[in-house]
């Protein structure tokens, strides 16, 4: 029996990647990224919009027996397999790479050297359908579907269906093969008074062979339509728990929220301790549920909103043009010849080299808390922002001066406040992060001479008392 | 003790006084919710942008009053500048102060037998949304715990009396939940997704504090209910055959021209604000 897919979803074992640091950086040395890896049965989607044309980048991230794949996916209009296009999944994964909440580290200075200034950016700122195409169409008629399309793209055969009624669809997607559950009958028969339209795919096993490789290669769509939106029913009505959505719009004008839910910023711009260098992922995956639980475990939240000529500090290099236009940036060319980008980590922004904004939203929902597919809405707001989190180094060389002791003092204060910070953002006790603190040996507290006690007004009344 | 009991019958006077004009009990409500939204729930919203709105819209009634000779009143140009506040996004302080001189502007210019036909806040926020790519409305800003406190808000409005014209918000509401449940039930949707759109903490703050506004709908009681059920219907048609999540604030503006010809079919008393003196002798109320 094929497995009935929505968006696709995988379950990969977490890493969190780590590149060298660079050159001094305004927001920071680059240390390592938290991408969609770390989260198990995630989906990823492109999506470029600008007025009413949409070009939609599907990530397939189906392993297992091409025969048991097979997706269907509601579309809002007819599509042909001019508007078709097989995409790389590497480009999928650059904009994820690109988009990814990212660590950054400073290192203090030796506060004998000169006195320590406290400056901290906090803003940043195939023709060839099977042979029985036409008994299919037959046994769809009379089921009241019609296969609007029908054509093969790369390794995938498509059929564009319309109908009229749940039941016949239903029942034609399973003669066909494809398994439905049931309680998708009622999904599907609001898509189709909705007027949508059902983009159905398996793969043709002549092809991928041909093809080669284990992995099934992202689908692009073209279309032009009014509806700004992800269908995400079909994909809640038989999973089970919670399920995480990877959204990254291209667009022209500024950020892309959601209409119908709150589209809200994760915590960014937090100060950690050390350790976390090795356990980002860990921290990324503990925080961002943290985040979502105090909205009752699911929500709509943004990691990145930028202008992609640029990035500060860059977790990857912003797209060259040449991937934006296979994502299906189609304003590209009505823009001024490129030029050759350079590929520094670090890279300024160029006045409309290209104008593209990219915005990264990172949806966990179950069926109960999001019941309606999301819808999308272009802003005007062009502020950037990041997912980034912070290390600071104490400086660990000689110290000999008067100032030392009041700097270590100031560290120690800010090691404690990184303590509770973690503990705050991811739930963790801080008795645990105090061991793993130890046990990183990395960013452990000062020993100050004597442990100087505060003392106030009162202690000096009654100096007899203290003990 | 006469004069300390006369004192605080006079404070209690004026307390009452203070909470009989419903444009208070809207301030200190819209205010709250600024409050809200600002520190518990992230608007981006620096306080400059909410001084910038007030002093434009305040400013422009006080020059437009001097010009057309009238008293100058600062609480209607205040209730206008927080809703624009709570309703329209922007990060330029620059259309946040066009908003407030566009929605104050327009009443003073476009009037029809000396009533002005648009709601301030619903046409500045509207026009600069509609024309400036650096001003958008913004429905989902709201999660769903503040919904609640918004329609307790209003409700506590309408029972205690300080909405003036409840029966446009409640008709409003009701017959964009018909709408919205009807469609509901023809597609065969489970319940909980027209539960989850009447959430909309937009639709809210629009059907209580910006409809509501006794002085832009029709003076009758019926000519309001028919008219609220018109913006419902409209405003529920742009939202779902044209995809505008802003369906209902739009629906507003584009029938505000008709309000005049309902007052002529459906004729009734103009309303007009509560007027307060206070005297020395105490506070006198009159309406007139």
């Amino acid at each position: 029996m094929k497995q009935f897919k929505y968006l696709l979803s995988s379950a990969i074992a977490l890493t969190a990647l780590t590149a060298a640091p660079s050159a001094s950086a305004f927001c920071g040395f680059y240390v390592a990224k938290a991408d969609t890896e770390l989260f198990n049965q995630s989906s990823k989607v492109a999506l470029v919009r600008d007025g009413d044309r949409t070009v939609i980048t599907m990530a397939n991230d189906y392993i297992g027996d091409p025969t048991e794949f097979a997706m269907v996916i509601p579309v809002p209009t007819v599509i042909t397999k001019e508007q078709v296009h097989i995409s790389d999944a590497s480009l999928l994964d650059h904009l994820d790479a690109y988009t990814a909440p990212r660590l950054v580290e400073y290192f203090d200075r030796n506060p004998c050297e000169r006195l320590y200034m406290e400056k901290q950016m906090r803003t940043m700122s195939a023709d060839a359908p099977s042979a029985s195409v036409e008994m299919m169409e037959d046994e769809a008629a009379e089921l009241g579907v019609t296969i609007e399309e029908s054509f093969s793209v790369g390794e995938y055969d498509i059929l564009i269906l319309s109908a009229k009624e749940s039941d016949g669809l239903q029942t034609w997607l399973e003669t066909n093969g494809y398994k439905v559950p049931a309680k998708a009958k009622k999904t599907l028969g609001s898509y189709i008074k909705q007027d949508m339209k059902f983009f159905v795919a398996k793969v043709n096993l002549e092809e991928k062979a041909k093809q080669g490789g284990e992995m099934l290669r992202p689908i692009a769509v073209a279309y032009e339509s009014p509806k700004f939106m992800l269908p995400i029913r079909l994909g809640t009505v038989n999973a089970q728990g919670d399920q995480d959505l990877f959204v990254y719009t291209l667009t022209k004008n500024g950020k892309v929220e959601t209409t119908n839910y709150r589209t809200q910023k994760i915590p960014s711009n937090k100060e950690l301790p050390i350790f976390i260098k090795d356990d980002f992922g860990d921290f990324y995956r503990d925080m961002y549920k943290t985040a979502a639980n105090r909205e009752g475990g699911h929500g709509v939240f943004m990691e990145y909103a930028w202008d992609m000529n640029w990035c500060d500090p860059c977790a990857a290099d912003p797209l060259s043009n040449e991937q934006l236009r296979e994502l299906g940036v189609f304003w590209l060319d009505e823009e001024r010849p490129d030029r050759p980008m350079p590929m520094p980590r670090r890279i300024r922004p160029k006045q409309m080299a290209k104008n593209v904004y990219v915005t990264r939203l990172h949806v966990r929902y179950d069926a109960e808390s999001f019941p309606e597919d999301l819808k999308f809405k272009q802003t005007g707001d062009r502020q950037n922002f990041q997912g980034r989190y912070i290390l600071r180094h104490a400086y660990d060389g000689e110290m000999d001066c008067p100032e030392a002791e009041k700097y270590k003092e100031q560290v120690n204060a800010r090691k404690e406040m990184e303590i509770k910070t973690l503990a705050n953002l991811t739930g963790w006790e801080t008795k645990y992060i105090r061991t793993k603190i130890k046990a990183s040996g990395k960013g452990e507290l000062f020993d100050l001479d004597k442990p100087k006690k505060k003392v106030d007004w009162w202690n000096k009344i009654w100096p007899g008392d203290e003990d | 003790m006469a004069g300390v009991s006369q004192g605080m019958q006079k404070r209690g006077a004026l307390l009452r006084a203070l909470l009989a004009d419903p444009r208070h009990y809207q301030i200190i409500v819209l205010s709250s919710l600024i409050l809200l939204g600002t520190f518990h729930f992230a608007f981006q919203l620096p306080w400059w942008h909410v001084v910038a709105c007030v002093g434009s819209t305040v400013g422009t009634q006080a020059i437009a009053d001097k010009v057309v000779g009238r008293k100058f009143d600062a609480r209607s140009p205040l209730i206008s500048a927080l809703s624009l506040t709570l309703l329209l996004r922007t990060g330029s302080v620059t259309l946040s102060i066009a908003a407030g001189i566009l929605a104050i502007g327009s009443k003073y210019v476009l009037r029809w037998k000396g009533k002005h036909i648009f709601n301030p806040a619903n046409f500045g926020l509207v026009i600069l949304s509609l024309f400036f790519t650096g001003a958008w409305i913004s429905p989902g800003q709201w999660g769903t715990a503040p919904i609640f406190a918004v329609f307790l808000l209003g409700m506590g409005g309408v029972v205690t009396g300080k909405a003036k014209r409840w029966d446009v918000s409640l008709a409003l509401l009701a017959s964009y939940a018909a709408l919205i449940f009807g469609r509901a039930l023809w597609l065969g949707d489970p319940l909980t997704i027209p539960v989850h759109q009447l959430q909309s903490g937009a639709l809210l703050i629009f059907a209580f504090f910006m409809i509501s506004d006794p002085k832009t709908t029709p003076d009758a009681r019926l000519g309001r209910v028919l008219y609220a059920m018109m913006v419902a219907t409209l405003g529920f048609t742009i939202q779902f055959a044209f995809y505008n999540a802003a369906g209902i604030i739009l629906a507003l503006i584009l029938t505000a021209p008709i309000v005049p010809f309902i007052d002529r079919f459906i004729p009734a008393g103009r309303y007009h604000w509560p007027k307060f003196t206070i005297t020395p002798k105490g506070v006198s109320h009159e309406t007139v």
